[in-house]
């Protein structure tokens, strides 16, 4: 449902059911609405047999990475020598991206069944929900709503903490955030050892998103082969997913189409497409950390997690970030590239000093001082910043610079050559 | 028995390791030092300043050889052109805000970051005319100075006072390439062991306020010694310039010290440089003592010993901060004599390397107490200073302050005379070398007997305890004695 427009008839409502229906927030509200039967369910199935039928439904993390959901809880240990932890990626911090925020808003219960069921699936003990800082209403709610289910007896003698997260991009990366459940400094963790092997406080931990989770419920009482038949392209790519758009579109929102739905429809047809007088310029379909894409790849990409990569992108999170021919793709660049090298953790060499090097290149360029190499220089740069690092911050810093250069270098060029300049406001 | 050895190929280089070695380490072994700057031995794993990235094969992407553990047959490439250009940008980007002020930094000649600029780094920069991050100075500790725009932010320091001293008091401040090391704002860099920061740093970023432009690295001697500082036996470097100790510093030993040493014993050297050294034998000659040269002096304290009548009592108090050499020669030359033999050992305060068993700053402050013992020296000082009263001969071993008083003959082996010590009234002063200018033996609290060097000459005409004490023994035809 693209609250907080009606649903459109190409989405598919499996998540969004509830969305803008605040009685559903309440223990109560999502019970009378079919809630916890799913959690009942499985708690009457064996852990291996839930994590098989979540493995059976092909269901992807939502997060960014698209790793079998399944396959992550089978690698907890099999035979239990310590406390294992769950803990819930609520740390949403991905430009373009809020569609778990809209989950935690209208459907607690949803990500708070699904948070149960998985603990019950890796035999967790402890659940950590790691919200972030600057989610206020969320938190509010999922407070509620924790305080509700706890009062049912939903978790057992399963402990629930809330973790409110202080404001750093890279406590959503899945170790820095359990370093920040330490209490220490939010920083990635060099792998291996995984977080199944020594996770949160050295203890085997699954970590999944808040998308990942709410979808769980729906597999245990629908069945697997439902959740697998939900598919429009790759069988490899099952169920619904909720796209953020925001950007030059004329209804932003989220929407929650089957994976394998064409980015097309969705621009257009969902939200309405460009502003009137506008075309449609680029798109950046995965949150802002994956490549950018023109609009002849948007216009035939479809949105699952190889339809995307196919057109030179990836699924990411969802966050699908549109532009129109008004918009700048220099200063676009420059402002992810300042929000990277803001955001950097400061650990890994090529991210602190690269992301802030990029973002001043970009920054000389805008400002019409841009020198003829400086193409060249933020392309090596990018190639340094590749897969060389603890955590992908880096490479999601290079990925739009690349790209962009790739696919609007007659903008930058325009720069260079002093025929263009921006107004920065 | 250990398990099974690992083997794999660095470079060519065929290398066999226990299972769970470093990639870093065991390429050591295969004779190939891969650049690095976060890794050190003595601190955990934090993999965070990417300079060590190797190709290994069948991996699909550039592994850090400090996080790696080595698996059989795996191949490591160091050389290769993925692993060269991902080191080169790694320096290009540390040099981006690095001031480039070797010529007035302590670091340099001794610098990681100029040694591997040096070996691999570009020519030249494509940072262009953008103003560098600038940070001023900051005071740290008692003997710690930090230099943030040095700082290549490999967190060694950090990691340091929290995993070993245990005192987490630094910690990474600010994110991106604002980042810099902060103290608490309520401590203070005064832990006993915090001066290894400054060792550890590989750059000009941590500095020591006493070796502060003191001299260039380059022209430093270093010489293999022990410290003196207490019964710990830490291995040491004096590093000295125009024959002058100007620093201390660690010498890896796994089994004492690790890499570190304490303040205490990073200080205790200037005594070695003292100007008010005895020169010359002294002999007392018309009830003052006048210089001398060796034949006459050997002669005096032949005469003396020889001229005390059989079986009569000799007392020694001597330094524990003798080598072991010079005290069992000094046994030896009172053979003849009823003997006892005394130490006294300055007593302070314990100050234990939280994260390194069995490491410490003793209380004990002496490196040889245990050395002395084992050669029959006592403890009890003031038993030893009653008996020296009625002995015929009392010698006194590099103990200027020792409060003797004797109806007999005094001899004393020193290297400074105290304005009004009792050692002055001694018949014969002999001139002896201490712990920098001579080589010798100390036994530390363990019973490890640990070997140290010369680092520079002994004034005039100082020889080493062992040597003087040694030809007095030869002298008396006592070479033959039991020690």
């Amino acid at each position: 449902m693209g609250f907080p427009h009606k649903p459109h008839p190409k989405e598919t409502v499996v998540l969004s059911q509830y969305f803008g229906d605040a009685d559903a927030r309440t223990y109560k509200g999502w019970t009378k609405r079919g809630g916890y039967q799913a959690l009942a369910q499985a708690l009457k199935t064996d852990p291996v047999a839930v994590t098989d039928i979540v493995k059976e439904s092909g269901l992807r993390g939502r997060g960014g990475a698209g790793f079998p959901t399944g396959l992550k809880w089978s690698f907890m240990p099999k035979e239990k020598k310590k406390a294992h932890y769950l803990c819930v990626n609520a740390d949403e911090s991905e430009p373009g991206t809020f569609k778990d925020r809209e989950i935690m808003r209208w459907t607690p219960h949803a990500l708070l069944e699904g948070t149960a069921i998985a603990a019950h699936a890796i035999r967790a003990e402890v659940v950590y929900i790691y919200i972030r800082g600057e989610f206020t209403e969320p938190w509010t709610i999922m407070e509620q709503a924790l305080a509700e289910a706890n009062a049912a007896g939903v978790f057992g003698t399963i402990k629930v903490y809330l973790h409110r997260g202080a404001g750093a991009y890279i406590c959503g990366e899945e170790t820095a955030l359990m370093n920040s459940i330490e209490g220490k400094r939010g920083n990635p963790r060099i792998k291996p050892p995984f977080p199944a092997a020594a996770g949160l406080f050295g203890l085997p931990t699954t970590i999944n998103n808040v998308e990942t989770l709410a979808a769980v419920p729906h597999i245990i009482t629908r069945g697997a082969a439902w959740y697998k038949s939900l598919c429009l392209s790759n069988p490899k790519s099952t169920g619904t997913k909720l796209f953020s758009v925001c950007g030059h579109v004329q209804r932003p929102g989220n929407y929650e189409v089957t994976l394998g739905f064409p980015l097309k429809d969705l621009i257009y047809d969902m939200c309405g497409g460009p502003p009137a007088g506008r075309t449609l310029k680029a798109c950046i379909p995965g949150g802002s950390s994956v490549p950018i894409l023109t609009r002849e790849e948007t216009e035939a990409c479809l949105l699952d997690y190889e339809g995307v990569v196919e057109r030179g992108s990836m699924l990411g999170s969802g966050g699908v970030i549109v532009f129109d021919d008004s918009a700048d793709m220099v200063y676009q660049i420059m402002r992810l590239a300042k929000f990277y090298a803001h955001e950097s953790c400061a650990q890994c060499t090529q991210c602190r000093e690269g992301t802030a090097w990029t973002t001043k290149i970009l920054e000389r360029i805008l400002a019409g001082q841009g020198k003829p190499k400086d193409l060249d220089l933020l392309l090596d740069l990018a190639e340094n910043m590749t897969g060389k690092t603890i955590c992908v911050l880096s490479d999601s810093c290079a990925a739009p610079v690349v790209s962009g250069i790739k696919k609007f270098r007659g903008e930058f060029e325009a720069y260079l050559a002093g025929k263009r300049q921006v107004v920065m406001v | 028995m250990p398990d099974q050895l690992i083997n794999l190929t660095i470079d060519g280089a065929p290398v066999s390791v226990p299972p769970g070695t470093l990639v870093i380490e065991a390429a050591k072994q295969a004779g190939v030092l891969v650049p690095h700057y976060c890794y050190h031995p003595g601190l955990q794993v934090a993999g965070v300043c990417r300079m060590c990235l190797v190709e290994i094969e069948q991996a699909p992407k550039l592994q850090i050889a400090c996080a790696t553990t080595v698996t059989e047959g795996m191949v490591v490439k160091t050389q290769g052109p993925a692993a060269k250009s991902a080191r080169q940008s790694v320096l290009e980007f540390l040099l981006i805000n690095h001031p480039l002020d070797c010529p007035i930094c302590d670091q340099a000649g001794e610098c990681e970051l100029q040694d591997f600029v040096f070996q691999e780094g570009r020519q030249g920069t494509r940072y262009g005319e953008y103003a560098k991050r600038f940070n001023p100075v900051e005071d740290f500790g008692p003997d710690v100075l930090y230099v943030p725009n040095r700082c290549i932010l490999c967190t060694r320091c950090v990691r340091f006072m929290e995993d070993v001293a245990q005192e987490p008091v630094l910690n990474v401040s600010e994110r991106g390439d604002r980042a810099f090391i902060g103290i608490h704002p309520e401590a203070r860099l005064d832990h006993p062991w915090a001066g290894n920061v400054v060792d550890l740093c590989p750059v000009g970023s941590l500095l020591s306020k006493d070796f502060l432009h003191k001299a260039r690295a380059w022209e430093l001697d270093k010489t293999a010694s022990i410290c003196t500082g207490c019964s710990q036996g830490c291995n040491i470097s004096l590093d000295t310039r125009d024959e002058v100790v100007v620093r201390v510093r660690p010498r890896p030993n796994l089994d004492v010290n690790r890499y570190f040493i304490c303040d205490h014993g990073r200080m205790h050297y200037r005594w070695m440089n003292r100007g008010d050294r005895i020169e010359a034998p002294l002999i007392r000659r018309d009830g003052e003592l006048q210089a001398t040269d060796w034949d006459e002096a050997f002669d005096r304290v032949v005469g003396i010993l020889r001229g005390a009548a059989e079986g009569r009592k000799a007392v020694a108090l001597v330094s524990p901060g003798a080598s072991s050499e010079a005290l069992a020669e000094a046994k030896r030359l009172l053979s003849g004599f009823s003997w006892t033999g005394a130490f006294q050992v300055v007593m302070g305060e314990e100050a234990p390397l939280a994260g390194v068993p069995n490491l410490a700053l003793r209380a004990e402050r002496a490196p040889n107490a245990t050395g002395a013992e084992s050669l029959g020296y006592t403890r009890d000082y003031a038993a030893a200073i009653a008996a020296a009263k009625t002995a015929a001969v009392v010698l006194v071993l590099d103990d200027p302050d020792c409060a003797v008083e004797t109806d007999g003959a005094l001899l004393y082996l020193g290297t400074v005379l105290g304005s009004d010590a009792p050692c002055r009234r001694a018949d014969v002063v002999l001139p002896i070398a201490n712990v920098a200018e001579e080589e010798g033996t100390f036994v530390n609290r363990d019973g490890r007997e640990q070997r140290y060097y010369q680092a520079k000459p002994a004034p005039g005409m100082a020889q080493p305890a062992a040597w003087v004490l040694g030809q007095l023994v030869d002298a008396m035809g006592l070479a033959g004695a039991t020690r």
